[in-house]
Formats: structure tokens, C-alpha cells, sequence
């Protein structure tokens, strides 16, 4: 019988690949942000209403990563920035090396921010860095607020927390302020917005933020 | 449930440790899961022997260790266990806390039959 020591991270295939992401992306100038939610908590539309708003000052692209349909793609495209979309056929998130050959669609072109919208599940895509300066983490009200509890690991991953469709609070059982005390157990140094892509409310701080981390 | 995915991913890297001479006598490969690495143990299992079916790593234990998560209190110096995922210090309630371990996702060993 013997021994063979390893010692090693089952993922390191894929954080070194996300590092050589990170360091294209800031080769490039470039402020990436990975959004992450469960599905249906607004993560397209968030990108949609800060398109509208941040589309002329600031050189945006998005890839866009679902499990089935280029149907986000269309919809960002509209707007006319340049997105790819990746389609994972049942992976249930992104992978750096999707996201390294996603970019080079787009890499000739002139980008300030990436925004990587990440597939749907607020459990997988924790695990695993693309190469994104930031996890934003958008939970809608109607998910209820004792998900940061429940979901820790994206919630301390993610250096931003939207609470969104806040325009809905009136018709659900849910505490923004309860939720974002839950987030903050788990995670001191979130930065919250509260926003609504129905009324709009609060994009617009949620989009100056954005525009203050591009230089 | 993206055990799968981590399943091929432990297959390969030990693959590259194997010679065609010791590659079917794998007996156990162990592992590290940490309580914040968000892996089903039972489903990672399920993957791995099925993956492994009719390969030449068939037969071979896939042992799993799991390791709690500590944190370490930045402002009175304590360690504490923190089981319910709760990021405070026991001690003082101090949220200054740095995770000491949990993230855990390794491999550590294997173990061959000559």
C-alpha cells in the first residue's frame, strides 16, 4: 500500500483560468461584475433599466449565461451594446473557461464595464470565480428575507447586494430591513441598494455607483 | 447540484498522479469538503461512482472529510466554531471576523494498493 499526496483544489483548473481572466480584464481597463440571483429576481432587467441610463457615458458589454434560449441576449441586445450569450445545455452556472471564450467575441472591441450575467441559482455559481472584480447579488422581495440565511455562501461571496422589486413590498410578507440585517450577518461589507425596475427607484444610485468604479 | 462537475474535476487531477501500471489499484482517494463549499456529499458520491463505472478508478472509495467552519475575531483574538453559519463572534459579538476554515474543497490524497 502507499501513498500519494496531493494536496491540491479540485477547482484550481478553473481559478486559474478566472485569474487570467481578472488580469486580460484589467489589462484592458476593464470593471467586470458578475451577477448572481435565483431565477426570475430581475437580474436582465436590472441590466436592462442601467442601459438606459449609463449606455451613453460609459462602453458597456454583457454575456449572458441561461441553460436554454439566446432569449436575455435579445433582449440586452436592443439596447446595442455588444452581448454574447452563452447557452450551458443544463450546467447550472458559468465556468471561467466559458466566460474566456465568450470575451473573445468581444475583446476587439472598446469596453469600461462587463457585466456577466451569471445562470440563474443561488447556489452554484458561488463556487466559481470567472475573474470579475465583484459578485453583485440581486434578491427580489417576493424571495422573501430570510434568504441570506439560507443561501450563505453567495451572499458572503458578493460584495453587493440589490434588493430588488421593491415596488412590491407591499403585497409581500418581507422586511427589506430584516433582509439586509440578514445579509450583513453573514457579510459586514455588503453594499446595498434597494431598487424597482417598474418605478425605477433607486437605479439611478445603483448606476452611479457603477459609474463611480470606471476610470 | 453541480457535484458533477466536481466529480470529473477530482477524477482528472487524480488521473495525472497514475501510471498505467498503479492506475487500476486506486483503493481511496480522500477529500476535503468544507461546510461552505455548498456540496451535497450523498449526490457527489452518486457522481463520482457513476463516473468512474467502467473506467479503471471503478472500485475506488471516494472518502470525504468535512470540515467546520471557524472563524477568528478580529478585535478579541478568539476562535470560535460557527455552526449556524452565523458570521459574529460567539465571544463578543464582534462581525469583525475573519473564516478560518469551511471554504475547503481538496484534494488531499490517494491511497494505492501495490
Amino acid at each position: 500500500m502507499s501513498i500519494i499526496t496531493i494536496e491540491r483544489k479540485i477547482l484550481e483548473k478553473n481559478d486559474l483560468i478566472a485569474e487570467e481572466n481578472r488580469k486580460k480584464f484589467k489589462e484592458k481597463n476593464i470593471f467586470t461584475l458578475n451577477l448572481v440571483s435565483s431565477p426570475g429576481s430581475g437580474k436582465t432587467s436590472l441590466i436592462e433599466k442601467s442601459l438606459e441610463i449609463i449606455n451613453k457615458e460609459i462602453k458597456i458589454s454583457v454575456i449572458e449565461g441561461d441553460v436554454q434560449t439566446g432569449l436575455d441576449a435579445e433582449r440586452v441586445g436592443k439596447y446595442g451594446v455588444p452581448v454574447v450569450q452563452i447557452v450551458t445545455n443544463g450546467a447550472c452556472h458559468l465556468e471561467a473557461a466559458l466566460v474566456r471564450d465568450a470575451f473573445r467575441a468581444i475583446e476587439a472591441l472598446d469596453t469600461q464595464l462587463l457585466i456577466i450575467e451569471n445562470v440563474g441559482n443561488l447556489v452554484c455559481p458561488a463556487g466559481y470565480d470567472l475573474g470579475e472584480n465583484m459578485k453583485v447579488v440581486i434578491l427580489s422581495v417576493a424571495e422573501g428575507d430570510d434568504k441570506p440565511l439560507k443561501y450563505p455562501a453567495m451572499f458572503r461571496k458578493a460584495s453587493v447586494l440589490v434588493i430588488n422589486k421593491i415596488d412590491l413590498l407591499p403585497y409581500v410578507n418581507c422586511s427589506p430591513e430584516a433582509l439586509a440585517e440578514n445579509a450583513l450577518s453573514i457579510n459586514p461589507e455588503l453594499k446595498i441598494f434597494k431598487t424597482s425596475c417598474t418605478s425605477t427607484e433607486g437605479i439611478k444610485e445603483w448606476c452611479r455607483w457603477i459609474a463611480s468604479n470606471i476610470n | 447540484m453541480h457535484e458533477l462537475s466536481i466529480a470529473e474535476e477530482i477524477i482528472s487531477i487524480v488521473r495525472r498522479y497514475l501510471t498505467t501500471e498503479n492506475n487500476s489499484n486506486v483503493k481511496t482517494i480522500r477529500i476535503k469538503i468544507g461546510k461552505l463549499s455548498n456540496i451535497l456529499p450523498e449526490s457527489l458520491l452518486f457522481c463520482f461512482n457513476a463516473s468512474v463505472e467502467g473506467t479503471e478508478l471503478e472500485g475506488a472509495k471516494l472518502e470525504m472529510k468535512y470540515i467546520p467552519v471557524t472563524i477568528s475575531c478580529a478585535e478579541c483574538g478568539e476562535n470560535s466554531n460557527s455552526e449556524d453559519y452565523i458570521f459574529a463572534c460567539p465571544v463578543c459579538g464582534s462581525s469583525k471576523i475573519k473564516v478560518l476554515s469551511g471554504d475547503e474543497l481538496q484534494i488531499q490524497e490517494i491511497e494505492i494498493n501495490n
